[in-house]
């Protein structure tokens, strides 16, 4: 049952390297471990996507993934988000947009969003929406996620012309 | 920085303004903080044992092999505990001249369960895997006794009884009238009989229930994931025998309450009690299906409605009795909950005579109390549903039928037959509103030529006035209804020495923006920049006691007592500027952000500089003002306040597999003047989404051996991204005379608003089917089978519909026949 693991795992950059057990959860790993605390836990049948960060690049719900599983591979997390001190596009368009309220669901929402807009920089309402199908929310109905995803996408493109 | 807040000078005309939140930083970046999110050193963990039968006695419970887990510290039992409790759960209703069955409540059972997921044992243990580990070694053995589920059958005789001692399993009966509505019955030329099954759902906030209880000294803190910190010490106090001022109760960030976290419950009694007896930090966190077992559930009535009136659709009479399942206990709210609807019932109509009458049961099931609208969705749902239903049998158009029943603009404050007055309104107003914003005339042709084509679309109204801002005392405490309890709200506003601001509120946010539109309520008050106050809350430590968030209260009770205390600063900053500037206070005024003498603007003061004399005078002061610059107020409502609004919603069905998509929303609300539009539309946005939940693919599902069968969000299906639409909201703003904002609440209208506009919305597009009403949740199967069956088929299922009578209204068959939620697999 407890059998002990070392796993070496960069997280948000830095190299993390901790002994666990091999039934630990990368969720676990990251909140109880590393003291990670933005992403959440709000189910136990990953069905809500409040735990969601990125493993190697891609959106994973992390109660899903055994912190083993993680080994030697790159993780973000929503604190390693923003860069040299200014707030990534969506984390500006969930502020604009009123895309929060309880901010429960929103480090995974965010992470789901930035997800998408990397595979689909101009992404339409309903790509929006079906992209964001595996993260719940209870306080928002959606309406303003979806605006704000939109809204950075907007953003990135305007940067990108601007470059 | 957003235009609007680009465009303000600091101080002046704050409210109104969509500015942007003060709470979002730190939640947008990972930085919140959670109840979860709370490591203490020290900190043990907990698990609790939970009952797999629905009803039973305890015949033994053998905890030495979880004892002997080697991270395990110590397993109670509720026996073990029974000493620390000098009270069980609260419950706080006690209308005068009626009782209310109430069974002894403890964290932990003792003797027998009553509901699944009851907890039995509690293992303590430093490792979070390990005590959830240790917990399945536990051993429990049960002598099962027969569960009793519906509460119809419940009542009957010869049922199980949930509580023998009770001899019945009626836990009480309640009535309200005003005219004769027999006799109005008897002579109207219509009259329409529906029974409306209101099922049973969860407010399922994303954020599962959290405490931690930290012994130091004499005393403990609760970290809870609660609505309601002081009401919480004040109970907790209680039950452990405790001093109040021993106990500190605080809310934390808190991810969504929905009313499921208005409530004091078993595990913050037994953190509470672990910690006091361990001296150590002890911690809980439910699981999602704990969440679903035992955080409370909502809505469970079974309402049988009569509408009588006359030819031209006016509406003379009202009659309902309502069958309330509450389960097998009484937590805080749980036997009223039904009841806080009957100050609408009747809607917004003017209808004379209405009687109410009121019953609730016991069942093996989790109790039920306060989720989002708590009696209020219940209650519109059938007024809103009877009002089509009438006007289907009359043959007038629905928004016709309410023309002519709207109470008129002219009659406000109205008082209804019930004696309630409703504060403002102006029904007429915001449904024409809705209907040139949703384009009906359009609509119609599109939905005719659409049927052509085999495209079923169809259009639901939803006009409707809630009753919040609880609450007067007087009204809903001892000496009105009978809750043991008052419902005022408290406020701190304290300008420091160099001019920032700290706010303390007695409410307790959990999502809403209290930070940001109480602080917009205080800057236009004191002449400082929201950015400059502070607004804090959920700590029994730090500001006077208060109520909590829930109820659509937090604006209309909280905000106006911000609203006035900021005012008692800036009357107290006036003279401290007139004494500087040598004039008269009452020639002080706050203007562009300044404390300027009427008429000559270069005579000004700024609130830093009169805070900063306040602090530290630089002259002498008239004697008759104190030094500081600080006021707290208490303020205790009048009356309620009473928002409305039309909404109208378009689904389309899918009428070969019965799967309805909602493809538009249109609404029109009116809680008074925006204090910060944006926070107003979040919340209908949210709201109306909670309401399409419940009409379409939420419920909480019990087999009829009282097992749960919905117990994770793969089988109760919140609506996800997917399933809806863009909302076009717009609003009226009409003020209520009640408080001096001329505010009303907006937590919970979008979810009161939105379930009848979904059914009517279903009834209408399948109308040239032959189907004339479906109960919720309107499920595939459910529509299917309605179809079916209009078509002359039996649709062969559970679900068969009959006029206005669902034979499956505990969701036989719905949940069992795969998930309910239109995407296939939920929204894994
Ligand atoms: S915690 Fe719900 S999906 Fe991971
Ligand atoms: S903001 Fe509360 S759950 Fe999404």
């Amino acid at each position: 049952m407890s059998v002990r693991v070392s796993v070496s795992i960069t997280v948000n950059g830095e190299i993390k390297e901790r002994e666990v057990e091999s039934r630990l959860l990368l969720i676990h790993f990251l909140r109880d471990e590393l003291g990670l605390t933005g992403a959440h836990v709000g189910c136990d049948t990953t069905n809500c996507g409040a735990c969601t960060c990125h493993l190697d690049g891609e959106a994973v719900k992390t109660c899903t993934v055994l912190a083993v599983q993680a080994d030697g591979s790159d993780i973000v997390t929503i604190e390693g988000l923003a860069q040299n001190g200014s707030l990534h596009p969506l984390q500006e368009a969930f502020w604009e947009h009123h895309g929060l309220q309880c901010g429960y669901c929103t480090p995974g929402m965010i992470m789901a969003g930035a997800d998408l807009l990397k595979r689909n920089p101009d992404p339409s309402e309903d790509d929006v929406r079906e992209a964001l199908e595996g993260s719940l929310c209870r306080c928002t109905g959606y309406h303003n996620i979806v605006k704000a995803v939109q809204a950075a996408a907007q953003a990135g493109q305007s940067r990108e012309v601007a470059a | 920085m957003s235009s609007a807040e680009e465009s303000r000078t600091p101080g002046t005309g704050w409210v109104g303004q969509a500015i942007r939140r003060k709470e979002d930083p730190p939640l947008i970046t990972g930085q919140g903080n959670y109840v979860d999110d709370i490591t203490l050193p020290g900190m043990l963990h907990t698990a609790i044992v939970r009952s797999p039968e629905a009803h039973a006695t305890i015949a033994s419970i053998d905890v030495t092999a979880a004892r002997d887990h080697p991270s395990v510290v110590e397993v109670f039992t509720g026996d073990d505990l029974a000493r620390e409790f000098e009270q069980g759960l609260a419950m706080v209703w006690s209308p005068p001249g009626v009782e209310i069955k109430t069974p002894l409540n403890l964290p932990l059972a003792r003797g027998e369960v009553k509901h699944v997921g009851q907890a039995v044992a509690v293992v303590v243990g430093t490792d979070r895997y390990a005590t959830v580990d240790a917990a399945e070694d536990v051993i429990v053995e049960y002598d099962p006794k027969p569960a009793v589920v519906d509460p119809e059958k419940a009542l009957e005789d010869g049922s199980p009884l949930v509580w023998e001692d009770f001899g019945t399993n009626r836990t009480h009966q309640w009535g309200v009238a005003g005219g004769d509505a027999e006799a109005a019955l008897r002579e109207a030329e219509v009259t329409v009989e529906r029974r409306i099954v209101n099922h049973r759902t969860a407010g399922a906030p994303i954020e599962p229930r959290s405490s931690i209880a930290d012994p130091h000294g004499d005393g403990l803190t609760l970290y809870s994931s609660t609505q309601i910190p002081h009401i919480a010490r004040f109970v907790l106090a209680g039950m452990l025998g405790m001093a109040e001022d021993r106990i500190r109760v605080v809310a934390p960030d808190v991810g969504g309450g929905f009313g499921s976290k208005l409530q004091v419950y078993g595990e913050e009694a037994l953190m509470l009690a672990l910690a006091r007896r361990l001296g150590r930090p002890v911690k809980w966190t439910e699981t999602r299906s704990e969440h679903m077992t035992t955080t409370h559930h909502g809505r469970d009535q079974i309402n049988y409605v009569t509408l009588g009136a006359d030819r031209e659709g006016k509406v003379t009479a009202l009659k309902a009795r309502h069958v309330c399942d509450l389960g097998a206990y009484q937590l805080l709210l749980t036997p009223f909950i039904p009841e806080l609807g009957f100050p609408v019932m009747g809607g917004c109509y003017e209808i004379p005579n209405i009687q109410l009458e009121f019953e609730g049961v016991f069942t093996n099931k989790f109790a039920t109390d306060a989720v989002r609208g708590a009696g209020r969705p219940e209650a519109t749902h059938w007024i809103e549903v009877m009002i089509d239903q009438l006007a289907a049998e009359l043959d007038l158009d629905p928004a016709e039928i309410r023309r002519r029943n709207f109470i008129p603009k002219e009659s406000f404050p109205y008082e209804t037959p019930l004696g309630i007055v409703y504060d403002s309104g102006d029904y007429h107003g915001s449904l024409e509103k809705l209907l040139e914003n949703f384009d009906m005339d359009g609509f119609r042709r599109e939905q005719a030529e659409g049927r052509e084509r085999g495209v079923y679309r169809g259009v639901g109204l939803s006009t409707y006035v809630e009753v919040c801002g609880l609450a007067p005392s007087r009204a809903v405490g001892p000496q009105g209804v009978g809750l043991q309890s008052a419902f005022w709200e408290s406020a701190v506003v304290r300008v420091h020495p160099r001019g920032s601001a700290t706010v303390y509120t007695g409410a307790s946010p959990h999502g809403q923006g209290h930070d940001t539109g109480f602080a917009q309520i205080a800057a236009d008050r004191l002449g400082i920049d929201p950015a400059n106050i502070e607004v804090l809350h959920g700590d029994t430590d730090q500001g006077p006691m208060g109520w909590g968030t829930y109820g659509s209260r937090s604006l209309a009770v909280g905000g106006e007592a911000v609203g006035r205390a900021a005012v008692k600063v800036q009357e107290k900053a006036k003279r401290i500027c007139a004494a500087l500037l040598e004039a008269a206070p009452e020639d002080i005024e706050l203007s562009d952000g300044k404390f300027q003498v009427r008429g000559s603007p270069d005579k000004a003061m700024t609130m830093a500089e009169i805070a900063g004399a306040a602090h530290i005078p630089p002259q002498e002061l008239p004697t008759d003002i104190e030094p500081g610059l600080e006021e707290t107020d208490f303020y205790d409502p009048e009356n309620f306040v009473f928002p409305f609004g039309a909404h109208a919603c378009v689904v389309e069905v899918d009428v070969e597999t019965g799967k309805v998509e909602i493809v538009r929303w249109v609404a029109v609300d009116d809680c008074g003047p925006a204090i910060n539009p944006m926070l107003i539309d979040g919340q209908i946005h949210g709201g109306v989404t909670h309401g399409i939940g419940q009409a379409l693919y939420e419920q909480i599902v019990y087999d009829d051996e009282g097992q749960l069968v919905t117990g994770s969000f793969v089988d109760y299906a919140l609506p996800t991204a997917a399933e809806v639409p863009m909302f076009e909201t717009d609003r009226t703003e009409t003020p209520s005379p009640v408080n001096r904002l001329g505010v009303k609440g907006v937590g919970e209208a979008g979810t009161i608003a939105a379930s009848p506009a979904v059914v009517n919305a279903v009834t209408d597009a399948l109308k040239p089917l032959g189907v004339t009403y479906m109960n919720m949740p309107l499920t595939p199967m459910r529509v299917w089978q309605a179809i079916e069956e209009a078509r002359g088929r039996d649709g062969g299922g559970p679900a068969r519909t009959e006029q206005g009578r669902s034979l499956d209204e505990h969701g036989r068959g719905a949940a069992g026949s795969g998930p309910t939620s239109p995407g296939e697999g939920g929204a894994a």
